[in-house]
Formats: C-alpha cells, sequence, structure tokens
C-alpha cells in the first residue's frame, strides 16, 4: 500500500488525479529562491518560457541573464558568476546543458567546485514528438559520473519544486532533471523531502522484489505495484529523487527482504540510476537485478505514451521485469 | 587610477620580468615538462600587472575587493605562477614542484588548490566567459574591482570564445579587459597558416568592442593601453598584444629572423621544436 507517512496524494490511482509537467516546479522553485536569497541569479539560452526560468526573470531582470544560444558560454559565465559568491541556476534542454557544454561544465563548474546548478529540462523520452535529437537520455550517466556532484530527478512539479529550492543549500554543483510534458502528482506539499535520503513510496510487511524508480518513471512502478499486490505479488517501491550521493544505508536496507532489484527510469539503462543501484550492490550483496529504460537504443517521435510502451518502459513490463527478476533468485 | 608610471619603475619592472624569464627557465627545467614559448612571451605583460596593474594583496589572495586575473590559456602557468611567487603568493622555492605529484602548482591551474588563481584552466576558450560572470557579479555587488582575462590567440579558434565576445559586447560590460596574446602561433604552426584570425582588430570591433593594439614586450605601452581601457566606459576592451613567442631565449630572441620576418614552415616547425622543449632539455607536451 501507499506509505501513509508520506502524506502522498490521495487521488494517486484515481481518473481525476492532477498532472503537471515538473518543469513547473523549476520555474516554482526558482521564483521563490530569488525571493528569499538575493545571491541567487539565473541564466538562460533562448529557452527562458520554456524552462520556466521566465517566472525569475521577469521579477528578478538585474539577476537574469540571457545568453543567446550559447550554451558553453552560459556555463562559464554562470561559474564566474558562481566564483564571486553568486548561487547561479543555468538552464536548457538536458541535451545542450550537460550535453553539448559537458566539458566545459566539468572544468568551470564541476573541478572548480563553483556553485553552479544546471537544470536539464526535456529528459527522457517523454520529451515525445520532438524525436530523439531532444530527448536527453544520457543525462544521468554524463553527471553522476563527476566527483562529488548531487544528482536530483524528482518524481513530480511538487517535488521539483522542493528539489529546486533544497538545491541551493548545496555550496557545490547539482544537476537538477525536469521533464517536459505533464505527469501525474504523487506527492502533496506535506510530502517530507531530504535531499540524499530515499523514500519508500509503497511499502509491504514481506516484498520480494524491490523495484526502485527516479523521475516521473515512478507512478509507473506504484501502477505495477498496485496490481501486483493484486496478484498476491508484494514489492516495495522507492523513490530515487537523488541519484547521488546515493543513500547506501537506505538502498541496502530495501532491498534487505526483498533481495532482488528492478530499476525504472527513463534514461539509457547504461549508466543511469540502475546503473548506480548495481555498482553499490556488487560491492556489498550482490543481487539479481532487472533494469527497465531505454536499451542500447535511441527513440524517435511519438505521444509519451506511445513511446512507454513501444520502449518497454510501460507498467506491463515493469510487472514482467519483477517476475523475470523473481526467477532469478 | 593607476600608479603614474616613473622611468625607474620601468627599469625596475624590466628587471623582474628578465628575473622572471629565468626563473621559468629554471621551473620548466626542474618540471621536465610544459610549455615554454608562451610563458616566456608574456613575462612581461605578467609582471606589469603583479608589479603594477592589479589591486591585490599576496598576504590575502581571496580578499574580496582585489582585481581579478583570470587565465584562459591555462598552459602557459609557469610564468603566472612565477609572478606569484614574486610577489609573494608563496615561496620561490614552491616553484620546483610545478607538475609534480602533490604540489599545489598543476600543470594546469587549479583554483582550489592554490590561492589567488582565480579558475581552473587548460581548456582553452572557458576563462573569457567566466570572466564576464565575475565582472558581472561585481556590477550585481557595486564593486570596483576590474576583471582582467588572458587568452592565447590559437584559443580564439574556440566557438565559446566568440559566444562569450558577442555577449560581452551586447552586455556592455565595461569593467571586463581581455588581453590576447598575440604571439601568431599555436601547436599546429602560425596561426594563419592554421587558422587565419585576421582581421583580428576588425572582428572584436563588430562585436561592440573598444580594441588597442600594443607591443606586449613594452610595459609602458601595456600599461598605458590599460589606463586607457579604464576611461572606456561604454565598452569591454580588448588588448591586442603582440609578442615574440620565447622572448629571453637567445636563439630565438636575437635572430633578427624571428623579428623581422616569418620563418619559413621547416624553420618554423625546428624552431617550435626548439622552443616547446627548451632545446630539447624537456619534453614537449604535444608529441
Amino acid at each position: 500500500m501507499l506509505n501513509p507517512n508520506l502524506k502522498l496524494n490521495p487521488k494517486l490511482f484515481g481518473p481525476d488525479v492532477e498532472v503537471m509537467p515538473t518543469r513547473a516546479g523549476f520555474g516554482t522553485g526558482l521564483l521563490h529562491l530569488g525571493e528569499v536569497n538575493p545571491n541567487v541569479v539565473a541564466l538562460s539560452a533562448d529557452l527562458t518560457e520554456s524552462t520556466q526560468a521566465n517566472k525569475f526573470a521577469e521579477k528578478f531582470p538585474e539577476r537574469f541573464f540571457e545568453t543567446g544560444v550559447a550554451e558553453q558560454n552560459m556555463a562559464a559565465v554562470a561559474a564566474g558568476l558562481a566564483e564571486s559568491g553568486k548561487i547561479a541556476f543555468i538552464s536548457s534542454y538536458a541535451t545542450f546543458s550537460p550535453g553539448k557544454n559537458w566539458e566545459t561544465l566539468r572544468t568551470t563548474a564541476v573541478y572548480n567546485q563553483a556553485n553552479v546548478k544546471i537544470a536539464g529540462h526535456h529528459s527522457g523520452i517523454m520529451t515525445g514528438p520532438d524525436g530523439a535529437t531532444h530527448q536527453a537520455t544520457e543525462d544521468i550517466a554524463i553527471t553522476r559520473c563527476w566527483p562529488k556532484m548531487h544528482v536530483y530527478v524528482p518524481c513530480d512539479a511538487i517535488e521539483a519544486k522542493k528539489a529546486t529550492i533544497a538545491s541551493a543549500d548545496i555550496g557545490t554543483p547539482v544537476y537538477l532533471r525536469y521533464t517536459r510534458d505533464k505527469t501525474p502528482i504523487i506527492t502533496t506539499e506535506e510530502t517530507p523531502f531530504k535531499a540524499g535520503k530515499i523514500q519508500t513510496f509503497w511499502i509491504t510487511e514481506q516484498p520480494k522484489v524491490t523495484i526502485f524508480a527516479t523521475g516521473y518513471m515512478l507512478y509507473n512502478a506504484l501502477l505495477a505495484a498496485k496490481e501486483l499486490e493484486e496478484e498476491r505479488l508484494p514489492v516495495l517501491v522507492i523513490n530515487m529523487a537523488t541519484i547521488k550521493p546515493i543513500d547506501e544505508e537506505g538502498v541496502l536496507e530495501a532491498t534487505r527482504i526483498s533481495q532482488a532489484v528492478v530499476t525504472v527510469e527513463d534514461h539509457q539503462v547504461e549508466g543511469g540510476m540502475g546503473s548506480a543501484i548495481a555498482e553499490l550492490l556488487a560491492k556489498t550483496t550482490p543481487l539479481p537485478i532487472e533494469f527497465i529504460g531505454l536499451q542500447n537504443t535511441f527513440a524517435e517521435s511519438g505521444k509519451p505514451a506511445e513511446l512507454i510502451e513501444k520502449y518497454g518502459m510501460g507498467v506491463k513490463d515493469i510487472k514482467a521485469a519483477v517476475k523475470r527478476v523473481m526467477r532469478r533468485k | 587610477m593607476l600608479e603614474d608610471l616613473h622611468e625607474n619603475k620601468v627599469k625596475d619592472l624590466e628587471k623582474k620580468a628578465e628575473l622572471a624569464r629565468e626563473l621559468v627557465i629554471k621551473t620548466l627545467l626542474e618540471a621536465g615538462s610544459g610549455h615554454s614559448a608562451g610563458p616566456l612571451g608574456m613575462a612581461d605583460i605578467f609582471t606589469a600587472f603583479y608589479f603594477h596593474i592589479l589591486k591585490h594583496d599576496p598576504k590575502n589572495p581571496a580578499w574580496e575587493d582585489r582585481d581579478r586575473l583570470v587565465l584562459s590559456n591555462g598552459h602557459i602557468c609557469p610564468i603566472r605562477y612565477v609572478s606569484m611567487a614574486q610577489a609573494g603568493y608563496f615561496p620561490i622555492e614552491e616553484l620546483k614542484t610545478l607538475r609534480k605529484i602533490n604540489s599545489r602548482l598543476q600543470g594546469h591551474p587549479h583554483r582550489t588548490a592554490l590561492p589567488g588563481v582565480e579558475t581552473t584552466s587548460g581548456p582553452l576558450g572557458e576563462g573569457l566567459g567566466q570572466a564576464i560572470g565575475i565582472a558581472l557579479a561585481a556590477k550585481l555587488d557595486k564593486k570596483s574591482y576590474y576583471t582582467y582575462v588572458i587568452t592565447g590567440d590559437g584559443e580564439l579558434d574556440e566557438g565559446n570564445i566568440w559566444e562569450s565576445v558577442m555577449f560581452a559586447g551586447k552586455n556592455k560590460i565595461n569593467n571586463l579587459i581581455m588581453i590576447v596574446d598575440r604571439n601568431n602561433i599555436q601547436i599546429d604552426g602560425f596561426t594563419e597558416d592554421v587558422m587565419p584570425l585576421e582581421p583580428l582588430k576588425d572582428k572584436f570591433e563588430s562585436f561592440g568592442w573598444h580594441t588597442i593594439e600594443v607591443d606586449g614586450h613594452n610595459i609602458r605601452e601595456f600599461v598605458d593601453a590599460v589606463s586607457q581601457a579604464h576611461a572606456i566606459f561604454e565598452k569591454p576592451t580588448v588588448i591586442i598584444a603582440h609578442t615574440i613567442p620565447g622572448m629571453g631565449v637567445d636563439f630565438m630572441e636575437k635572430d633578427f629572423h624571428w623579428h623581422g620576418k616569418p620563418p619559413n614552415k621547416e624553420e618554423a616547425k625546428k624552431a617550435l621544436d626548439e622552443l616547446r622543449t627548451l632545446k630539447g632539455q624537456i619534453l614537449s607536451e604535444h608529441k
């Protein structure tokens, strides 16, 4: 059942569950930060409205910098501002930032330990009709390999706002991953959020499998858990809102009874959240794992729901993975 | 306002620059690898910065009102380290640790390793953007410090430089002064053969910059250019400083060839190879 302590959305499984893109949470979170912290500045590379940085830009024009279509310069200018005591948020589509400007970020923000927050939008195949050029499916891999990096992937717009605000308290670079399309609201304002800690959204006493999900894919994982419960196959569903630094204790505790894992993410399975779980378990308690995500392929244009089905990331795929991993115990 | 530069001070700076060149060569020999031509060519300008232009405090490198000197072409860091040591940021003796394990003097400079190094650099084209960010922060915080950024000329091949040039021009960042080390060489040969940059001055002007060209070995001329840049309020300024790569190494400097005309391709290759390796005494980084 849904974890009652987390005060999740009571309408979660209803037909009238609210939907909102996680990028909206970035917009409201950034605006809030602008209001409470005069050191917060924001930069955009010609995608101000799409990334929802416009709310901040309109209210704080003197602290907002438009770089034009120039993601490398945006990264370097942000690093310079951060080296001078600012908390600099840069936003663009994740394929361009941290994609196109990866080395600039590596040197000027990450190695420099400059306080830059990288907001990567249009992540995953959920980006839909724009096609694979604009669907960022490697961004977790290319940011979590950076030393001392923090990587947050919020599951809905409410958590996205909380994660955005929390990132400002970290004195070093943070990667924040957002999606374009509307996705179900899973949490509420009352749901506790702590960066760096995992949370069990679906609880059961004797789990057979632990599902780790990140981002909006958590919703599909919860739907799968509900159906599996009806089939008397109890599982745990964990919200991996922080991928790095990984909550080692939390992951080990979450797998202690089940001894089998399914990971679920809208990202390449190589190098993503599932890989992070696998790396941790391999050096502590090796367990069978099934990985849901893009399997060594780019996706294509289409409606998000169609793409999720075609690329094997839907509820039925998650259920099938749970059953496969059970057989490998 | 910069202090007046008296004739005696010029002589003193010239002596310091000569000593800096000696220290660069000793440091590179000890390190066994690194870049020679750029650091030797920029010794006069670094000396002018650390001993006349910069408002700074070697005993308090994090002083928030200090002028910022961003080195974008990080590979010429030996001269920055030498100037910093001469100015008292750290003991001269420490120069011997360059490029060695457990040293603060990384092969390419790293901000968090050595106080006084403003940015990590090496990968080219990234210093100008950072300098812009630092200059913007000065405006936001109503600070009067200047941000200076030194780039190479080959470095201007990088597309991101021009992203930054456009941005600084558009935003009229007048507390930013860029110095281009116009020494006409890059790894694969002469800049105009590898990827022509001329007309360089016109390029900057078309992006809304004020431009000044100087002899990068004439300290007075360089200091005057910086003073002039301080008086330009409506634009960022670039000082294109013409320098001789390897200045001070006798086989290059004292041969009129290198002053009067460019060497042919073979001569250039040999000269550059000799320069990069200090006549075979250190390893070239690009072999």
